[in-house]
């Protein structure tokens, strides 16, 4: 377990490491620096921004400084917002992003195990229909859509609900909703055609011929095996919120770290660009480990030797 | 006690030994299907994959036959017409009409530019389904080759290929993607402008760059998928059995992998259409997709989300365009999947 | 008289599968005495399985009981609910699946599955169902047993795990035991021993066994009685000496001839049954075994067979039976 556990974490460490290179010399290659869009400024004035930030410097050399710099915990400071510290702006949107996220996820658990579960139970009958329209629906719809129009429909045309910031209790309603629709459909469906599956195995006829309940069957033996799957969902399912957070908190202009990514690349803050980059990748990076190793708790079929 | 059903009486004939052909007329057997035909069978007793089947029929004669008679291009910007409801004319255009003049309807009213939204409407779709289409093509050819080739050489050669994959597997590629779109964008716009590559004029730099970004995006669940059919079909008895026999290598790979293999790619790329499509909604929603005139489904429904208020027509059109067709794929795809993929066969 | 354990008349089921509806038995009928061993026989798709599933409601999606009656145990099985079979199963009855590799919950441990269905059927405490669970892995051969209860079923072999199987179908002293191909998954040797096993349990216990199998050889050395299906009908029932002495159906012969025979004076061949097995979707309106057998008459292709008593124990469902009887009847008559 501890050499699997080791390897694990040594191959995420190498992901952020390539994400961060790879970040890097991409960002690089854009055309067209931080300071080009403020047409005031002489040709000699730009030239001493760079020289400040180091921008004049060779490509490979500034790579060496940062990422230096990142190991002794330095991002830098941003270049467009002046004055304050890539680390800062980070930590200051992270927590937003984190709540709505954490929402979500905590939602999309609660909805979709049962959803799921009462679909496969009720395979072939109403219920099991009308979940799976449901959660057929839930995929196809892009989070930028749905947020879109539940900002029409509640928010513009009905009025009931606050369409800008997280400020109430009744602000987080829609973001939220947007975020939450793609993963609880999907794992609603992952629970039904794995819950599906693991009723077709053997061991539920055991536990059948033993005279066991069916609730007794499904939450007994077949939940825990059928739930894997799930687990497994949990590291993509969170690189899903981020993604969707990028167009969700753009559309509800929450400020979190999402809005702040998208804004960093049109504005070509480097350091920026950098920091969020590599520090939403060591996130889902470390679910993933985190599941990963979790799976194996759970499955003791997996030795854990 | 003794059961004697039959009379006495009974022809003596019926104890005759029966025939060879006489038994063989008996045995009605179920003709042994082919895989396709098996298939094809299934997935036209599925209704669901039949609906959408015909939905997708449906999309894809509106995007790509018919604007060519449309009366209206997707970049005429019709004065006067402006920011039109569906189904409604221009002070213009009812003169005309008053004339006696037939004036083509915008079922779909027009945008602030005064273009056809109909029209407009379907080109989005053309764009976004091609990108759907070419992505999952290059997508199941680059990633079915890497996946095949891991597999089939094995040993080391098949470890480094894995390792990659694992690490580029555990790397969020949403962050990166966007990152590369960026890049992209104006290095393609340079080069489509130097000779040799102004063919890419046509299909315009961004859409290149979109078809870049996926394949990148995509080809490492598509090399997975492909690795570990072909190891366990490589595994598989009767693989030992022809190689045993004395097959070539080629006629392995054709009759036995490529066959077994088939269904499960097939399925996994028409998934992969859906996905490709959802994706390019979302990049041209964070301005980084297909870039104006030519619209995608993606950027309609952005452009649209400012106004939205006034016309909610122009969002809620692409809206439900874009999740129609991405739903419809699906369906159609999961229908393939259960007609199709052997291992869900029963 | 007293009453039989098990009496099934005429029992038909079918599967109800999109394609069309698999008959899967068509009108099968046998008894059972209570301590009575039998063996069902046939190849794969006969029937067997299907109906010893019946008796415990274990009828698998979409199959549906069409006709005939079963009681067991003084139950109408028939008209039996879920939840009435629910009492039932594991108490009165109980089964041991084919493959042991698959039929324990990998996610718990062996002691947990094992007391399990002590729980259900009996209001011992936690530790007189501990203890009882570690009797039980003790009379199914299991040596370290304490050990045993904690670990998962991977931890175990195929023995092993068919050894727990058994011992979480006794757990309760069932009437019956339905053994469901319980060595065809093992290797030779430890098929040898679950059967042995299994002989040793059925003296100890005085339970009543079905016992399903494809494989001749362990019917013999196990079963009173035989039934022998064929496309969801028992071509052929009796008592193990008859079916193996003086098989009354050529299905049966075939079967006999296709095994090899211990201690037999000069080596012979084995001779495989020719042809396909029926397509359950279309029986053929005759003798479903015709189109294969070697002795088929006119009569055999259009009209069901009769059965044809052979003995009081023992009867056959084949034309040339009835032919037989009917020369010898007509013989008499003269």
């Amino acid at each position: 377990m501890a050499k699997y556990i080791v390897k694990r974490v040594a191959m995420g460490i190498l992901s952020i490491f390539i994400v961060a290179t790879l970040t890097f010399f991409l960002m690089n290659l854009v055309p067209g620096g931080p300071f080009v869009a403020e047409k005031s400024i002489s040709a000699e004035a730009q030239a001493a921004l760079a020289a400040k930030y180091g921008l004049d410097k060779p490509l490979f050399q500034r790579y060496l400084t940062y990422m230096g710099d990142f190991v002794r915990g330095d991002m830098g400071v941003s270049l467009r917002q002046r004055g304050r510290t890539v680390s800062d702006i980070i930590f200051s949107k992270f927590p937003v992003s984190a709540r709505l996220a954490g929402i979500a996820v905590v939602i999309s658990l609660l909805l979709g195990i049962p959803l799921g579960c009462l679909s496969a139970y009720n395979r072939g009958k109403f219920w099991d229909s009308a979940i799976i329209v449901f959660a057929t629906c839930g995929i196809a719809i892009p989070s930028f859509i749905s947020s879109v129009l539940l900002l029409y429909l509640l928010g513009s045309k009905l009025n009931l609900l606050p369409t800008v910031g997280l400020n109430t209790l009744a602000s987080y309603i829609m973001p939220v909703t947007a975020l939450a629709i793609y993963p609880t459909a999907y794992i609603t469906r992952l629970m039904r055609s794995s819950l599906l599956d693991v009723m077709g195995q053997d061991y539920i006829r055991t536990a059948k011929a033993k005279g066991l309940s069916n609730f007794k069957m499904i939450f007994k033996h077949a939940l825990r095996n059928a739930i894997l799957p799930v687990v497994t969902y949990v590291g993509p399912m969170l690189a899903g919120l981020m993604t969707g957070s990028f167009v969700v908190e753009k559309i509800f202009t929450i400020p979190g770290l999402g809005r702040e990514f998208v804004s960093s690349i049109v504005n070509r803050d480097y350091t920026m660009v950098m920091g969020t980059t590599i520090i939403l990748a060591t996130l889902i990076i470390t679910a993933n480990v985190i599941v990963d190793i979790l799976y194996k708790v759970i499955d003791p079929r997996i030795n854990l030797k | 006690m003794k059961k004697f059903p039959i009379s006495l009486h009974i022809d003596p004939e019926a104890f005759m030994p029966a025939t060879p052909e006489e038994k063989e007329s008996l045995v009605v057997m179920r003709d042994s299907v082919s895989f396709w035909k098996d298939g094809l069978r299934r997935l036209f007793r599925n209704r669901v994959a039949v609906v959408s089947m015909a939905v997708i029929l449906v999309i894809v004669v509106f995007a790509y036959i018919l604007p060519a008679f449309w009366p209206y291009s997707y970049e005429q910007q019709i004065r006067g017409s402006e920011n039109l409801a569906p189904f409604t004319f221009s002070e213009q255009e009812l003169s005309r009409v008053e004339a006696g003049e037939k004036v083509f309807p915008h079922i779909c009213g027009t945008d602030k530019l005064g273009r056809d939204f109909a029209v407009r409407l379907m080109m989005g779709t053309r764009i976004s389904l091609t990108v759907g289409l070419v992505c999952a093509a290059l997508v199941l050819l680059v990633g079915s080759t890497y996946g095949a080739i891991a597999g089939f050489a094995g040993g080391w050669v098949d470890n480094v290929m894995m390792r990659v994959t694992d690490i580029l597997y555990t790397i969020p590629d949403i962050l990166l993607i966007i990152i590369l779109a960026m890049v992209l964008r104006d290095p393609l716009k340079n080069l489509a402008t130097v000779d040799g590559f102004r063919w890419m004029q046509t299909v315009g730099p961004n859409l290149i760059a979109i078809f870049i970004v996926f394949v990148l995006l995509y080809w490492v669940g598509m090399a997975r998928i492909t690795r570990s059919q072909v190891l366990v079909l490589k595994e598989s008895e009767y693989v030992t059995a022809a190689r045993a026999m004395g097959a070539k290598k080629g006629l392995i790979i054709r009759r036995h992998l490529l066959t077994n293999c088939i269904g499960t790619l097939i399925v996994t790329t028409t998934l992969q259409i859906p996905s490709a499509i959802f994706t390019e909604s979302y990049l041209s929603f964070l301005g980084l997709g297909v870039a104006a005139p030519m619209p995608s489904l993606g950027s309609l429904a952005t452009d649209a989300v400012k106004g939205m208020n006034t016309f909610p027509h122009l969002l809620l059109f692409p809206a439900i365009m874009i999740s129609v067709t991405i739903l419809v794929f699906n369906l159609f795809g999961d229908g393939l999947r259960d007609a199709f993929d052997p291992k869900l066969k029963n | 008289m007293k009453e039989k354990l098990l009496e099934i008349k005429d029992e038909r089921l079918s599967f109800f599968t999109p394609a069309g509806e698999v008959k899967a038995l068509n009108g099968v009928s046998f008894s059972m005495e209570e301590g009575e061993v039998l063996g069902i026989v046939g190849e794969s798709g006969s029937g067997k399985s299907v109906t010893a599933y019946s008796i415990m409601g274990l009828t698998a999606f979409p199959g549906r009981l069409i006709g005939g009656t079963i009681r067991f145990n003084g139950h109408q099985v028939d008209q039996m609910k879920e939840k009435d079979f629910r009492k039932m199963r594991g108490n009165e009855v109980s089964i041991i699946f084919q493959d042991p590799m698959t039929s324990l919950n990998p996610v718990y441990t062996v002691g947990n599955q094992i007391e399990e269905v002590l729980k259900l059927h009996t209001d011992q405490t936690k530790a007189e169902r501990r203890a009882r669970a570690k009797e039980l892995l003790e009379l199914v051969g299991i040596n370290e047993p304490e050990k045993r209860l904690k670990q998962y079923p991977h931890e175990l072999s195929g023995g092993m795990r068919q050894r727990v199987m058994i011992a979480i179908a006794l757990a309760y002293e069932p009437k019956l035991l339905i053994a469901d191909e319980p060595t065809t998954a093992l290797d030779v040797t430890i098929q040898a021993q679950i059967l042995e096993l299994m002989q040793e349990l059925r003296k100890k216990l005085g339970m009543s066994i079905i016992m399903i199998t494809h494989d001749l050889g362990v019917v013999a050395s196990m079963c009173e009685k035989i039934a022998v299906m064929y496309a969801g009908n028992i071509v052929e029932y009796g008592t193990t000496d008859e079916i193996f002495y003086q098989p009354g159906h050529e299905y049966t012969k075939g079967l006999i001839k296709s095994i090899p025979q211990l201690g037999a004076e000069k080596v012979e061949r084995l001779v495989p049954i020719e042809g396909q097995p029926v397509d359950l979707m279309n029986p053929p309106k005759g003798c479903p075994f015709a189109p294969r057998c070697d002795r088929c008459m006119k009569i055999c292709l259009s009209e069901k067979p009769p059965e044809t008593v052979l003995s009081d124990t023992h009867y056959a469902h084949c034309w040339l039976r009835q032919k037989e009887e009917y020369e010898k009847g007509a013989a008499d008559g003269e």
